[in-house]
């Protein structure tokens, strides 16, 4: 039974723990290190970094590089859930936005005096431009159908869920488009100061997001909203152009993540980029300790999450294990971090081991 | 009454309850005795610990220290279920049953009759309609419970303890929510299970309402029982008196008999002189199935009270001002200027504020901070990319904090853990910090004790003084009377008449509510 006094009620026992402990990203923060630990300890040369032509490689960028796309759609969904909502439409997102740019970039190879040159079909900004337009245009499709019409986020997201894929593929004939132009594939696998760009690019994501959550008033109001959308609308916040505007900045997340899957497979595959992008966002954003009930959210919390994500995956792989291994372990370390943070198991452990404070599993 | 003098064994004690929440004492060694066929009434201030000891006494916390006993047994309830299955029934304020079900499935519901593994729908109506015609009333038990006003709601609520054959009846604050038609009908109901041996706790915050049910009351005052009385050997004057812990002579009938009314009664002269300007003028405002296209006036400055009972159209009229609800009749003129209002964003652009009467549903947004409740509208009005400084923030909220007497661990603290009347307090913050024009007041003092009650009260007097006009809607009858400068009697969703200061007393508003004498 959730009630505000009990929780606050709650409270006190756990002030006697240290105060890093009750700090809200310490569970993922926990999480992340106890797996980078197996890490150390199973897999030799984990984190080992180093220098080759000007670029730092190794398992850790590996992860973050991997890790980008996901982060991306994972801040873009924290906010949307924040507000109550959710959105299952950001692997269509990523499918549309990917094919709009492979169509329009394209690209031949020419030969001229035998040296290969790559020309694109349009010229790239306009292509990046429309891929993140088609992307907004998607989000301005989710928004409209959840501020504007009441739907439920979950089928009115649904509705491009299903029919964005069948867009994309209907665009591209369900023909895989390759990409030959080399200035693309910056996005996705070039280097910038021997870092991979793509985290330049989550970063900068990132960093606008959270300054636009603290500069502004947005963060408050997409917290008030997501406690108590009647008291916010009596408090004179425009509700529905908040909510508008979250699944728009969604799709605009998953409009980039597109580019830089596509960018990194070199092709627009309308069938598979970003299949259940959605989900492992959602999943991420649980991990990172937000609520999927809506109100207080950890944007942070959310790159963790992702973060999280892509390191058991490829602990998974690099143990050798089979890929069918793969979703049961994911499946069990998912279901571990979601119980230990459930209101329920903390009371339950707290009454089983009145002792250990906090209900932190050990 | 005469049950008390027999003294029969207690069926549920309470034993030097102790129960603390970081540092603060909400319970200090509290004892509670209820006896069968009586009606124990809980009486405090807002933060004296009736509520944390109802939710020990429920399951929903565990005591530091203490031991309940029911009927000679020590038992540790650990939810409101396991309470339930002792024998220990609870109707709350807010009642939380499920609107969609139907009646018959709200009084069954986890325990459905079966009949050859099937649920038996027809022996489960007949026996809910049965279980309800033993509190005397007959419904058709097969609608939905949201077909019901709230009272006939709560009588289902309470009906589910006659199910589980309880012993023991609390009823948090009740009444809070109901108008005085059915608090009667509460009663009679109330009076039956007594009869029957229930023993009922009751917590409220109405005096009237104490005497007229109570055979003993309990006081409590800081987290400790102050001490338990017969109601018969306790005057008002000395249950106030024990509430507070302060001599209390000018605490009892009329609360804040002075300095306030005396203003209002200068203001109210000079308004029937004409010397204040009309601020806000609605002609033909309504709404279908809310409110009849209704004329109203405030004037600057003023303080206008809206008078008639739960459903009489006062608060659809107040939201319909503010722009919460569309209106599809009637202008709203302000200042001389016809406006529109489609949302609240336009009225509070226009200057107005608006406490709602549903606090939890419509007021606070319970996991943000003190801080963040109280400056929510001003910068929602001043837009989301001109963030009001923290520091600005910070300092507006210590600012309310101090003037209102809002007790909190501090600013930061989530609103959610705030007693009713000090969330109230930050609610009423929220507005005042915009600085409006014309405030509008929905019940801001339910379900709130005596002396935040008066404190909110003073204090809107004062802003009312200082030019802004207040629109004041309650139920309490003696409180609008007291308070405004002109009321505005509402009945069967349309206004009933309207009134000077002093040319009505409360035999009056009743006669106009009852019989509508109309002259408007």
């Amino acid at each position: 039974m959730y009630s505000p006094a009990a929780r606050a009620a709650g409270a006190p026992t756990k002030s006697s723990l240290p105060m890093f402990v009750q700090h809200p990203l310490f569970r993922p923060l926990a999480a992340l290190a106890i797996l980078l630990l197996i890490d150390l300890i199973m897999i030799p040369g984990f984190f080992h970094l180093e220098i080759k032509d000007g670029h730092l490689y190794g398992s850790l960028i590996d992860i973050a590089n991997r890790a980008a796309p996901l982060i991306l759609a994972a801040i873009g969904m924290t906010l949307v859930i924040a507000t109550r909502g959710i959105d299952i439409s950001v692997g269509a997102t990523v499918a549309i936005s990917g094919t709009v740019a492979a169509m329009l970039i394209g690209g031949t190879m020419v030969m001229n005096n035998g040296t290969p040159e790559y020309v694109a079909n349009t010229p790239m900004w306009m292509a990046l431009a429309a891929a993140m337009g088609a992307a907004l245009l998607c989000g301005a499709w989710n928004g409209a159908l959840v501020a504007g019409l009441g739907l439920q986020p979950i089928v009115a997201t649904l509705i491009l869920m299903v029919a964005g894929r069948g867009l994309a593929q209907l665009l591209t004939d369900g023909q895989i488009i390759t990409v030959y132009y080399q200035p693309f594939f910056f996005f996705g696998s070039g280097y910038l100061f021997g870092l991979p760009f793509s985290l330049f690019i989550v970063a900068a994501v990132f960093i606008v997001t959270a300054l636009l959550l603290r500069k502004t008033a947005l963060g408050l109001f997409i917290q008030s909203v997501g406690i108590n959308p009647v008291a916010a609308r009596l408090a004179g916040l425009k509700t529905a152009s908040l909510i508008f505007f979250v699944y728009v900045f969604c799709a605009a997340c998953a409009g980039v993540a597109g580019l830089m899957i596509t960018s990194n497979i070199k092709s627009a595959d309308a069938n598979n980029a970003g299949l259940l992008l959605e989900l492992d966002a959602i999943l991420a954003v649980t991990l990172g300790g937000t609520s999927l009930a809506g109100g207080k959210f950890s944007l942070a919390g959310s790159v963790i999450g992702a973060l999280i994500i892509q390191t058991l995956t490829y602990t998974i792989y690099s143990l050798g294990l089979p890929p069918e291994v793969n979703m049961v372990v994911k499946s069990v370390v998912v279901f571990v971090i979601c119980v230990s943070q459930s209101a329920e198991f903390k009371t339950m452990w707290r009454r089983a081991f009145p002792g250990a404070r906090g209900g932190k599993t050990q | 009454m005469t049950i008390i003098s027999s003294a029969p064994a207690p069926v549920l004690e309470l034993r030097g309850i102790s129960k603390a929440f970081t540092g603060v004492q909400a319970l200090n060694a509290v004892s509670l005795n209820l006896y069968p066929g009586e009606v124990h009434t809980l009486m405090g201030q807002n933060g004296a610990g009736k509520s944390t000891l109802i939710k020990v006494l429920t399951g929903v916390y565990t005591p530091d220290a203490g031991q309940i006993v029911l009927a000679g047994q020590s038992i540790q309830p650990q939810s409101t279920l396991d309470a339930q299955n002792h024998g220990i029934s609870t109707v709350y304020q807010e009642v939380n049953l499920c609107p969609n079900l139907s009646v018959a499935e709200n009084i069954f519901i986890g325990r459905y009759p079966r009949k050859l593994g099937r649920i038996d729908w027809s022996g489960m109506a007949k026996q809910a309609t049965e279980l309800l015609e033993r509190m005397q009333i007959r419904i058709d038990v097969t609608l939905p419970l949201a077909h019901y006003p709230l009272a006939i709601q709560q009588m289902v609520a309470i009906s589910r303890s006659l199910l589980v054959s309880a012993k023991v009846l609390i009823l948090d604050e009740p009444t809070s929510s109901l108008d005085e038609k059915e608090v009667d009908l509460l009663f009679s109901v109330l009076r039956g299970l007594r009869e029957q041996g229930m023993a009922i706790l009751f917590v409220t915050h109405f005096l009237d309402q104490t005497y007229a049910i109570s055979d003993r009351i309990t006081v409590m005052r800081n987290g400790e029982r102050e001490g338990e009385y017969l109601a018969a050997d306790l005057s008002r004057v000395e249950l106030v008196n024990k509430m507070v812990g302060a001599p209390a002579a000018a605490n009892t009938g009329a609360p804040s008999a002075g300095a306030a009314t005396q203003s209002g009664v200068d203001r109210a002269a000079a308004a029937g002189e004409g010397r204040f300007k009309a601020f806000l003028r609605a002609v033909g405002l309504g709404r279908k199935g809310a409110l009849t296209p209704m004329d109203l006036e405030i004037r600057e400055g003023e303080l206008l009270g809206l008078a008639g009972l739960l459903g009489s159209g006062r608060t659809e009229a107040a939201r319909l001002l503010f722009g919460a609800d569309k209106a599809d009749s009637g202008t709203i003129t302000i200042d001389g200027k016809e406006q529109t209002f489609a949302t609240p964003r336009d009225a509070i652009a226009a200057g107005i504020g608006f406490c709602s009467e549903d606090r939890k549903l419509e007021g606070a947004v319970l996991d943000l901070s003190v801080r963040e409740n109280l400056i929510l509208a001003l910068q929602a009005r001043s837009g989301m990319m001109r963030a009001i400084p923290l520091k600005r923030q910070q300092q507006l909220a210590e600012e309310y904090v101090k003037a209102l007497g809002i007790k909190t661990a501090s600013i930061e603290t989530p609103i959610g853990s705030l007693s009713g009347g000090n969330q109230q307090k930050v609610l009423l913050a929220r507005w005042l910090v915009t600085d409006p024009k014309l405030l509008i007041l929905d019940e801001p003092t339910r379900g709130i004790d005596v002396r935040a009650k008066q404190e909110i009260m003073d204090y809107v007097s004062a802003l009312c003084k200082k030019g802004m006009s207040i629109l004041f809607i309650s139920s309490e009858l003696p409180e609008v009377l007291r308070v405004s400068d002109r009321i505005v009697v509402m009945r069967d969703r349309k206004a009933g008449g309207e009134y000077p200061r002093g040319a009505l007393d409360e035999t009056t508003v009743l006669h106009v509510i009852a019989a509508g004498d109309q002259h408007v």
